[in-house]
């Protein structure tokens, strides 16, 4: 993510109120961005146990497809929403059906396939020369507001209601849907999944297309922040995965405070050390809590470490 | 004071989730002992042996195996102080014929430095082990691949992949469940003769009948509770036991 | 009538269990013949140098890395785990020799077989805290290793930053430069093979397989699979160590993604646990891909086109459908 999304200039050493501010401002919104990001990927691998390493390459063409129907096809700016989160749903869906079903239960086989496919669809596009400044999707809403002394445009406020929603969202469809139980259900012990009449390959497939519409939504949201570059696409899986483990994988809680250490934690690294720095504050999130505690911070069924 | 008891369990709880699996068991066993673990289903007989065999980690309690504390190791380590366990869900290495099967718990260090750091004969070793557990030695039975054995091999099987590392102490889960009776019959003296050569053993069954033939004491288990303690006879007594069985299947 | 298709050794092949392989030139012939081959066509092709000209020579230089990548990776999914970041090994054996060769001067038959040890066993440290994950976040984080190294080495301008080390010592004649990876390559190939079939090979498939079980067998997983990790770490890093003297030059495109995705797709392609699978999947994709270079990065599609269709279609791979049907015959049986 470069400077400009988050907006701050790194001025050392000058720690004004001003400054402080803004580092829990931008913080938040770091968070959230990072939480919207991993929420898709976690629906379907954390909590169904399918794994989508294509879900950089969703996010990426989520925000291509939608360029394309703005400025090849002219659509309104709502219909081209609407029809790219159900197309990457319905690409997701498929997905299922024709890559993940032969080789399900194959961990090997799901990692390579996926992976293929992000990759094929992210140097895609590449090759097509989808890689100028001009690929920038455009703001919901023009215009700024001054929160605590900080200026905020509204499309970062915009970020912090619909991350904040969807986590909600999530966790209620988690925990209190027919559906969403069943998500969790085929992760834990698909075979009692099926005795108990849930049809494993069909939740899987939805729990694929969830997460699929779930990266669109991220990528609407966030990419108007700067230009849609395909090497993000590698990234949006580092974070998925980042998240997912110092939060815990089965847990929203967990996808929530996870996106808050490690945001807030890349925002005062950015401004006190040097911006490159950001991508560090990973890896060694990564490797911290698989040394103190590998199942994340609310794994419950520590699957990483207890592999009854 | 250095305690002489061979293993010693003292208020072992596991919680999963809001489900107490295993509520403050605390029990003994004396070396040479045979001491069987019986409960219905549920009770916590497999997480019981998953606590003292360090694939699941306890919420509170310790588990002192010959003065040594071994409550927080590693599967490994706890094996390679002499502890083999076999699994109630029987998995073997399905593409590796039987003998081969048993190379890999061959290859551990506690073997080498038990065996004196013969290689060469790891083979025979193998073969020598199935035929300890009822394997016909002079058959191709040893040789064919494990996912093509019936279900009663593969559990002497389990049984054979223990004594490879010529444990101090064997752990059953279950090892008759899923056995014909003719296996069962030919099982028992075996176990009972490892028993006699000093080898403990601790049994979770559900044939009562067999196991309270062989055990020297017996505890039961009801919802991850210890409810009784004391020889087979006085568990056929025991109303608490009796309580715990009625509505489940009565093996007997 | 209803038919069954069955499949059954050739008698030649079952002629040739044990000691009756040495029976008649025929058996031995049978044997032999798929071994040796390889090995003398790639002991031949180097000298065809002259004929097929610098570029093809290059390229062959390259299918000898990616092979060597691709054996490497084959290795670690013996043991179950699955590496989306070959490049690691190979950029980071790169950069040691590298930076032994561009600021301590040393020469380069002193800064591979260091880049080599020392590379293996840094990346090894790196993995380290990893190798308890299941095998899908071991996969995600070996692939964003290369990537963070990369971005490190470009933030902290250390090791040359984004220029990278030039100027480096060259290989002091032609034959040195083209016979040392083929005999690497070969070293590796046999090496391990022979290492997978022996119990110790056993110990590391069963870690695959059933890692509850090998852990009750007495036997530190981790420990194993760390050795694992070293072994593949020293042809990857070698690969890398001997390109940085060939290129004379080093730099953060020693991280790049070619160096995951390409010996990837060369052992799905060729066979994944065989080796030998591996290494044909390289000889065949690398000279393909060379012939689509005009079509641009559109070929990464093609890897990802067929990686796709080789793990959905064709997961045996190459070599072992090839071995089938040298060893075996298929008819159909009438069932009645």
């Amino acid at each position: 993510m470069t400077k400009r999304v988050y907006g701050i200039v790194s001025q050392k050493g000058k720690a004004t109120s001003v400054m402080i501010n803004s580092i829990i401002i931008y913080g938040l919104v770091n968070s959230v961005i990072l939480a919207l990001i991993a929420m898709g990927f976690s629906l379907t691998f954390g909590i169904s146990g399918v794994a989508n390493f294509a879900y950089g390459g969703f996010y990426i063409l989520s925000g291509f497809l939608t360029w394309m129907l703005l400025n090849y096809l002219k659509f309104p700016f709502v219909l081209a929403i609407v029809v790219t989160i159900g197309v990457v749903g319905l690409l997701g869906f498929v997905t299922y059906w024709v890559i993940l079903l032969r080789v399900r239960g194959i961990a090997l086989s799901e990692v390579i396939a996926t992976f293929a496919l992000g990759v094929g669809i992210l140097e895609l596009f590449r090759w097509l020369g989808f890689v100028t400044y001009e690929f920038t999707l455009p703001y919901l809403k023009k215009g700024m507001v001054l929160i605590a002394g900080v200026p905020l445009d509204y499309q970062r406020l915009f970020i912090i209601g619909i991350g904040l929603a969807l986590v909600l969202f999530l966790y209620l469809f988690t925990h209190h849907t027919r559906i969403g139980l069943a998500f969790r259900g085929i992760a834990q012990n698909e075979r009692t999944a099926i005795s108990l009449g849930i049809k494993p390959d069909w939740t899987a497939a939805l729990s694929l297309a969830f997460g699929s519409a779930m990266a669109s939504v991220a990528a609407i949201v966030i990419l108007p922040l700067g230009i849609i570059s395909i090497n993000q696409g590698y990234e949006v899986l580092l974070i998925a995965v980042a998240v997912g483990i110092v939060g815990g994988l089965e847990s929203v809680p967990g996808i929530l405070v996870a996106s808050l250490i490690l945001g807030y934690a890349q925002i005062i690294t950015g401004t006190y050390f040097k911006p490159e720095w950001m991508m560090v504050v990973y890896l060694a999130a990564i490797v911290l809590t698989l040394a103190i505690k590998p199942s994340g911070l609310f794994g419950k069924f520590k699957e990483l470490e207890e592999r009854v | 004071m250095q305690d002489k008891t061979f293993l010693k369990v003292e208020g072992l709880t596991k919680n999963f989730g809001g489900v107490a699996a295993i509520v403050r068991v605390s029990f003994e066993l004396q070396e040479g002992e045979l001491l069987g673990i019986i409960g219905p289903n549920g009770s916590g007989k497999t997480t019981l042996v998953n606590l003292l065999t360090g694939f699941v980690r306890p919420d509170s309690g310790k588990v002192i195996y010959r003065g040594r504390d071994i409550t927080r190791k590693m599967p490994y380590n706890i094996a390679k102080l002499g502890i083999a366990r076999t699994f109630q869900m029987v998995k073997p290495f399905y593409q590796l014929s039987a003998f081969k099967n048993l190379i890999i718990p061959l290859y551990s260090t506690r073997v080498k430095k038990l065996r004196g750091g013969k290689y060469g004969d790891r083979d025979d070793v193998a073969i020598d082990l199935l035929e300890d557990v009822g394997f016909e030695r002079d058959s191709s039975v040893p040789y064919k691949v494990a996912s093509s054995l019936p279900h009663g091999y593969l559990k002497r099987l389990e049984l054979a992949r223990c004594l490879a590392l010529r444990p101090d102490l064997l752990i059953l889960d279950e090892l008759f469940s899923g056995m014909s009776m003719s296996e069962v019959a030919s099982t028992l003296p075996i176990i009972e003769k490892l028993n006699s050569e000093r080898l403990s053993i601790i049994m979770v069954e559900h044939r009562l009948k067999e196991l309270f033939r062989i055990a020297h004491r017996v505890i039961a288990l009801n919802f991850g509770s210890k409810i009784a303690d004391g020889p087979p006879r006085d568990m056929k007594e025991n109303d608490a036991v009796k309580a715990a069985y009625l509505g489940s299947e009565d093996e007997d | 009538m209803k038919f069954r298709k069955e499949r059954l050794d050739r008698g030649i092949k079952v002629r040739c269990e044990d000691i009756f392989v040495l029976s008649s030139y025929q058996e031995m012939l049978y044997m032999l013949f798929p071994r040796v081959v390889p090995v003398m066509i790639l002991l031949i092709l180097p000298l065809l140098k002259g004929v097929i000209g610098l570029y093809w020579e290059k390229v062959f230089m390259i299918t000898c890395t990616i092979a060597l990548l691709a054996l490497s990776w084959d290795l670690m999914a013996s043991v179950g785990l699955i590496s989306l970041g070959q490049a690691l090994f190979f950029g980071v054996g790169a950069y040691v020799t590298g930076f032994l060769n561009h600021t301590f001067k040393l020469p380069p038959i002193l800064t591979i077989p260091l880049g080599t040890l020392g590379g293996a066993f840094i990346c090894t440290l790196l993995l380290l805290p990893v190798l308890r994950l299941r095998g899908v976040y071991f996969a995600i984080v070996t692939l964003t290793l290369p990537l963070l190294l990369a971005r490190f080495i470009e933030a902290t301008k250390i090791l040359g930053g984004t220029e990278g080390m030039s100027g480096l010592t060259p290989f002091p004649n032609i034959w040195v430069e083209l016979y040392v990876p083929v005999l690497a390559l070969l070293v590796c190939l046999f090496g391990f093979r022979r290492l997978i079939n022996e119990d110790y090979g056993l110990v590391l498939q069963g870690i695959r397989d059933n890692d509850r079980a090998v852990m009750s067998g007495a036997i530190n997983i981790y420990w194993f699979k760390a050795q694992a990790v070293f072994i593949a770490g020293v042809a990857g890093a070698f690969a890398g160590a001997f390109m940085t003297h060939y290129n004379q030059v080093v730099g953060m495109s020693a991280f790049a993604m070619d160096y995951s995705v390409l010996p990837l797709t060369a052992a799905v392609l060729g066979g994944i646990g065989s080796f030998a699978g591996p290494t044909i999947g390289a000889f065949i994709l690398i000279p393909l891909s060379e012939l689509l270079r005009a079509v641009g990065t559109l070929r990464v599609v093609f890897y990802s086109a067929i990686l796709i269709i080789c793990v959905v279609g064709l997961p045996e791979g190459i070599f072992h459908y090839m071995r089938r049907k040298y060893h075996q015959f298929e008819r159909m049986v009438d069932v009645g």
